[in-house]
């Protein structure tokens, strides 16, 4: 069996072992423990020197479409599949047992879990996008049953909005293989980056104009098409302004280890398919006519956004509109389409997992402690919790990007590709990209603003009578915060540890 | 011409005149003659796999096999099959409903009328003449007249008959003068001999032609209801004794799909026509797609809201009937009725089990399902999730299917009308999954005992949905 396989069953199995009676919470640790250890291991094996998809192993599933299931990783999904056992680990850590269901709880963050490690261990696109919709009901289920607040809704939101979306993906990813020339056709993404480089992709590009009735109302090629819906099917999925409000509201909803979970981990899984699907692949004259329109939209990201959370008043939804912005940034290295900026972008898809999951189980602590995230109602905490202070003044600080964290090597690196990118002006102005950049720039501001604010509303001040005899936070989950925050701390000093493990898998265009 | 009297349609009938017999001159009791039913259906659909009528067109061109008639000979017989299983669950509430001269009298039709109806949708898609599409298709929907209005003490019942006999007549009326243009126009009555005729017609006889297969095309739409001729769905199916509704939504739409694809086919060649052909599914397609996914989603009587999602599955259809440019088109077509049979038939075998109990058939019905009845909230849950689309579920691979054969044919718009219905797909048939799982249970509703044959019934749809969803290459193989 193939050491990937094992590790997208083991959640499952721990899955199916609290369901079949064991006790779930012990199951679902000692499960994500194993993974992540056997990640860890993977990793070690890995071969550097030689580079390229590892630990291979395939099926013929649809041999007429040339779908096969074909697992596989390289240094980029390594990366990707260290965060998501890390971050399972912490999250059924801090996960606090509901008082019912119990086991469909903890199976329901494990089958999260499992479908984002398939996600990031298919060499297939087909796969790749299945095993990221299997994660869709037990979000649902997660919302609807265990969350808090206006659950229901939430619930509905973000199924709904990501049914749509990963049904736009869908037809963008027939579109790729359709674009590939009869009797080469596949969804394995060897053979789409293959073809893309020899140019046997979109040779055949043709204009089509529609008609009805002899009415002609759209003039487009079909390459064109295929960038546009595999830009907004991801899109979607990564909540781009303007398809974002599905993600506040439902990770305010969720309980925390699902907030955790899907913020921290499955949320990447449409900027990973981007990096892996869009990038490598559609040659610039494809895809620059829309270069701008996606620069105005990430800076809704950052900057429309960014402002809606300096209003928010309460934790959680503001943290869930925080993970929004930050993925402006991350776009803005994609759209920069160079190697710095999609290693930035890369890098910060892990940094930002982290910080966001530190922050989540921080925040979800809070809400189990004093039964409210309100600003108006928390005040001075730090007198009588300063571990819990101190742990959130460091997530805080990392995902403002404060130097020294992962999150600023990898903004770092995202303005200077971004700066550099784009066609040089003729008359020596700004060309968009860099004016994009300069605006973007301005982001790490508003995020300093709403972070340190939070954060004073939370933790200075004087203390309500209310909080004095508040309890300092649990050993298990100050554990896993600690851990977070300790990894963040590493890899912001040597970013080289990181760079040289996800670097070569990007492939420049 | 005895080969031809040996097709499999006419076993089907010599089926059901015996168990009409069995029925009217013996007091066998009426189960009887429904275990009869299903085990010679069982038996005929065996036979199907043996070598059987060799391909090709048959007396006068008007019988037509092929693998896509193969195909859906063996889905009509499935189709009567898992019809008569629920109707024999149904008869309990089915016997409240019909005026008590004699015990069981009028049940013994409820069981045999299906397998006549059975014989002429078998005809249907073999149909390789306007004649037969026209004498089978009316045979089918006599069948349907009297199983709609069966429950005569039940207002429902009768007004979905009144219904459905008024608007049957109408598309029948549509048809037959379609028919007539076409005929009078070429000359011929078999597909075949138009396919061969049209190449030479004038170039001015094309608008009278395209007038006279737009009248067919209406009559089409009624049957596999496509909007905007689609008004008698929702109250007919609520009306109709649920396992005739799953039998209409499931066995008649394929039929009508069959015959829509077998006769637009030969018109295709004809540069002229094909745009204004694909131009009018194009438009059917689309409307379908919004109006059945949107009338949907307020829905709080499942039966209704199967109702409209079998039009919004029409839609999804259509797209694939109006991609005929992708040779990938036929087969997804077929693919995906194949899994709208496996997963409507669940869904309705649960709801005559819950609606037994509950005697109700709304959503609320189905609150705390979850916890009365595990298997039957299961069963309903693997089928929700198919209809939705939900991969590693059939009903996921028949919408992939269908999007390729759109994308291959360049049908841009209702590639993306079909992401955003999928969404407001999601959003009700998850409804039904929320009232299982999150509502509590009603305090005195009983638990509902579900008998063993129904259990088995479950696990084999459930499992063939998932089979079929992973590993679909067996059903595929079937049809190209």
């Amino acid at each position: 069996m193939s050491p990937l396989l094992a590790l997208i069953l083991l959640p499952i199995a721990g899955a199916v072992f609290g369901l079949a009676g064991f006790p779930a919470r012990k199951a679902a640790i000692t499960a994500a423990a194993l993974n992540l250890v056997a990640c860890v291991a993977l990793l070690a094996s890995y071969q550097f020197d030689q580079g390229g998809f590892q630990f291979l192993s395939s099926c013929p599933a649809l041999p007429s479409l040339g779908i096969s299931f074909t697992l596989g990783a390289d240094g980029l999904s390594l990366g990707m599949l260290l965060l998501s056992t890390v971050v399972t680990l912490a999250a059924v850590c801090v996960a606090r047992a509901p008082q019912n269901n119990v086991h469909w709880f903890y199976a329901s963050l494990l089958f999260i879990s499992a479908g984002a490690i398939g996600a990031f261990a298919s060499v297939d696109a087909f796969f790749f996008y299945m095993f990221h919709e299997l994660a869709l009901i037990p979000t649902f289920l997660l919302i609807g049953i265990w969350g808090s607040g206006d659950r229901q809704a939430a619930a509905w939101k973000i199924t709904v909005y990501l049914a749509f979306g990963s049904f736009v993906l869908l037809i963008g990813l027939i579109g790729l293989y359709l674009s590939m020339p009869v009797g080469a056709r596949s969804f394995d993404m060897r053979a789409i980056a293959e073809h893309a480089q020899m140019g046997t992709l979109f040779a055949h590009d043709t204009v089509h104009s529609f008609s009805i009735f002899g009415f002609e109302y759209l003039s487009i090629t079909h390459a064109q098409v295929v960038y546009l819906l595999l830009f907004l099917g991801f899109g979607v999925l990564v909540s781009l302004f303007p398809f974002h409000t599905w993600a506040p509201q439902a990770y305010a909803s969720a309980p925390a280890p699902a907030a955790m979970l899907h913020a921290g981990v499955l949320k990447k899984f449409g900027l990973y398919g981007i990096i892996r699907l869009v990038t490598p692949i559609f040659p610039p004259h494809i895809a620059s006519p829309f270069n701008t329109l996606l620069l105005v939209l990430l800076l809704g990201n950052i900057l429309y956004v960014g402002l809606v959370t300096i209003s928010q008043r309460k934790l959680d939804l503001m943290l869930g509109y925080s993970s929004v912005m930050h993925m402006g940034y991350i776009f803005l290295g994609l759209v920069a389409w160079n190697q710095i900026g999609l290693n930035g972008a890369a890098f910060m898809l892990i940094a930002h997992g982290l910080s966001i999951a530190a922050l989540f189980a921080l925040s979800g602590e809070l809400r189990e402690r004093t039964g409210t995230l309100d600003f108006g109602e928390l005040g001075g905490l730090a007198k009588v919790v300063p571990t819990f202070g101190l742990l959130f003044g460091f997530a805080a600080m990392a995902s403002i990007g404060l130097p020294g964290f992962a999150n600023f090597a990898g903004e770092l690196m995202v303005f200077f590709g971004a700066f550099s990118a784009g066609v040089p002006s003729r008359d020596s102005f700004f060309n968009n990209f860099q004016i994009a950049t300069v605006i973007a720039v301005w982001g790490v501001v508003i995020s300093a603003v709403y972070m340190l604010r939070a954060y004073r509303r939370i933790f200075m001040g004087p203390l309500v009578d209310r909080w004095k005899s508040l309890a300092e936070i649990a050993p298990l989950p100050k554990l896993c915060v600690a851990g977070l925050i300790l990894l963040l701390l590493v890899v912001g000093f040597c970013p080289q540890l990181l760079l040289n493990l996800i670097s070569p898998a990007l492939i420049r265009p | 011409m005895t080969a031809f009297l040996l097709s499999p349609e006419f076993r089907v009938v010599f089926l059901g005149i015996f168990l009409l017999m069995l029925d009217s001159f013996t007091s066998a009791n009426k189960r009887y003659i429904a275990w009869a039913g299903i085990i010679g259906l069982v038996v005929l659909f065996g036979f199907s796999f043996l070598p059987g009528l060799p391909e090709g067109v048959f007396p006068a061109g008007f019988y037509l096999s092929d693998p896509t008639a193969i195909f859906f000979k063996r889905y009509m017989l499935l189709a009567t099959i898992l019809t008569i299983a629920l109707a024999l669950d149904y008869s309990r509430v089915y016997e409240e409903f019909i005026p008590a001269g004699r015990p069981g009298a009028g049940l013994g039709e409820f069981y045999i009328l299906p397998i006549f109806a059975c014989a002429g949708l078998m005809w249907l898609v073999s149909a390789a003449d306007f004649i037969m599409i026209f004498v089978s298709l009316e045979l089918v929907t006599m069948c349907f007249y009297v199983l709609v209005a069966s429950m005569r003490k039940n207002l429902l019942s009768l007004e979905a008959g009144v219904k459905y006999l008024i608007l049957g007549a109408l598309s029948t009326g549509f048809l037959v003068y379609g028919i007539t243009w076409v005929i009078g126009l070429t000359g011929q009555t078999s597909l075949e001999g138009i396919r061969g005729v049209l190449p030479i017609v004038p170039q001015g006889y094309q608008v009278a032609l395209m007038f006279g297969l737009g009248l067919v095309l209406v009559a089409l739409g009624f049957k596999v209801a496509a909007v905007p001729f689609q008004f008698w769905v929702p109250d007919v199916y609520q009306g109709a004794p649920t396992p005739v509704t799953a039998y209409l939504s499931v066995a008649s739409k394929a039929a009508g799909f069959v015959v829509l694809m077998r006769v637009i086919e030969p018109f295709l060649i004809v540069p002229g026509l094909e745009q204004k052909i694909v131009s009018v599914l194009t438009v059917l397609a689309a409307l379908t797609l919004i109006y059945g996914n949107l009338a949907a989603l307020p829905q709080i009587n499942f039966k209704r809201l199967l109702a409209y999602s079998s039009i919004a599955h029409a839609g999804y259809l259509l797209v694939g009937v109006a991609s005929v440019g992708a040779d990938a088109s036929g087969p997804a077509v077929g693919f995906y009725l194949g899994g709208y049979l496996l997963m409507t038939f669940l869904a309705f075998l649960v709801l005559v089990h819950v609606g037994r109990v509950t005697g109700g058939d709304d959503i609320s019905d189905f609150n705390g399902l979850g916890r009365r009845s595990p298997v039957l909230a299961l069963g309903l849950l693997i089928a929700m999730l198919s209809l939705a689309g939900l991969p590693f579920t059939v009903g996921f691979l028949g919408k992939f299917l269908i999007f390729e054969a759109a994308m291959q044919s360049h049908q841009y718009l209702l590639v993306v009308l079909g992401a955003v219905t999928v969404a407001c797909g999601f959003y009700y048939y998850l409804k039904v999954v929320r009232a299982m799982y999150w509502q509590p249970v009603v305090a005195d509703a009983p638990d509902i005992a579900v008998p063993a044959f129904t259990k088995l019934l479950i696990a084999l749809l459930s499992a063939a949905i998932i089979i079929f969803g992973i590993y679909p290459q067996p059903l595929l193989a079937m049809l190209r």
